[in-house]
């Protein structure tokens, strides 16, 4: 049981825990290369609201979301090329038609996506 | 994005403080700024103005696009009253994306086996809210039934301006309730923002509708609290 000498404000976060920047941060002690997706802007139906993060390793395992599942895949592989790279990339993705069924968000909203290495 | 810059955002975000990280897209700037911190410039009314927002955006200054990502303390749910509610309420906030904390200072109720993997203090509410104190991103939930122990806390979630704070008890009980914060010097405009009868009105009967009724309000307030701009929709 807790004693009165543990505070209300040690009690660690259990959100934050689960939370991708924070995932990132435990992966770059590891010595793994990392990048950060963040949605910085979105029109009509979004999924995912301004300031949504998916982080990246440099295999490809990746946590959080900005699409709720739509884009994920295409956004892992620009990541994968901007660790590679270093330089940050802004990614958009718009409505789905069928020629682009696989990279397009199916609610018809449009995201921007900043892509960025960290370290 | 700096290391060093992540764990001092992480840091920040841990400790419940508020938080924007600015960015300039084209590369040349890229920084924290804490609520409260003065910053130079013309960059200083957007960040004003994103704090009291809470929403994060891109904003054209001088031809440069900045991009202001708000990150206020993550949601908490602080419950006092160890109780059959508080069972059902805890791994339902867990999944709901809430951290929670439950207070109570009869060491009956507040045992660890009826509370596995929840924070759990076995003390008065004045001695463990002492330092530290509620905020704005914190739920109060007063279940106990007993004014010795629920008061004092509703008091302090008022005072500190709480997202949500509910009390439990039936209409006369919180009637009654109201008197004794009346005498208390807490004025009627304020006290009205306790929710009580406590919960969404569904008809909640047992322990377990209750604490879906209570976790339902608590998102209620949080996500339709004002000065908040839109966020997503859902879809996709």
């Amino acid at each position: 049981m807790m004693t009165q000498s543990i505070e209300l404000a040690a009690v660690p976060s259990a959100v934050l825990a689960d939370d991708p920047l924070v995932i990132a941060e435990g992966w770059a002690k590891e010595g793994r290369s990392v990048a950060v997706a963040t949605v910085v802007e979105t029109w009509g139906s979004a999924p995912r609201p301004v300031g949504s993060h998916l982080v990246i390793d440099g295999e490809g395992n990746f946590e959080g979301s900005v699409s709720g599942g739509c884009v994920e895949g295409a956004v892992v592989s620009e990541a994968l090329d901007v660790i590679s790279a270093g330089a940050p990339r802004m990614l958009e993705f718009g409505v789905a038609d069928e020629t682009a069924w696989r990279v397009g968000l199916s609610c018809g909203g449009r995201i921007r996506v900043y892509v960025e290495k960290l370290g | 994005m700096e290391q060093t810059l992540l764990q001092d955002l992480n840091a920040e975000r841990q400790a419940r403080r508020a938080v924007i990280r600015l960015t300039a897209l084209d590369g040349s700037d890229d920084r924290l700024v804490r609520e409260g911190e003065t910053i130079e410039g013309p960059l200083a009314s957007i960040v004003e103005a994103a704090f009291r927002r809470g929403t994060s955006r891109i904003e054209e200054v001088y031809g440069t696009s900045y991009f202001l990502n708000v990150h206020v303390p993550p949601p908490r749910i602080v419950v006092i009253g160890a109780v059959h509610i508080s069972q059902a309420l805890a791994p339902m906030a867990a999944i709901a994306g809430y951290d929670l904390t439950i207070i109570d200072p009869r060491t009956a109720f507040a045992t660890p086996e009826r509370f596995e993997g929840t924070a759990l203090f076995a003390d008065w509410p004045e001695d463990v809210l002492k330092d530290a104190p509620l905020d704005r991103y914190t739920a109060l939930v007063a279940v106990t039934h007993d004014p010795k122990i629920d008061d004092y806390p509703i008091q302090a979630a008022l005072k500190a301006g709480c997202f949500y704070v509910g009390a439990l008890g039936s209409r006369k009980t919180h009637g009654k309730r109201l008197e004794r914060l009346g005498e208390a010097g807490v004025s009627e405009d304020v006290a009205a923002r306790i929710k009580a009868p406590i919960g969404l009105d569904i008809g909640a009967a047992s322990p377990g509708e209750i604490a879906v009724a209570i976790l339902g309000e608590i998102i209620e307030s949080l996500r339709r609290r004002p000065l908040v701009g839109p966020s997503g929709s859902t879809g996709g």
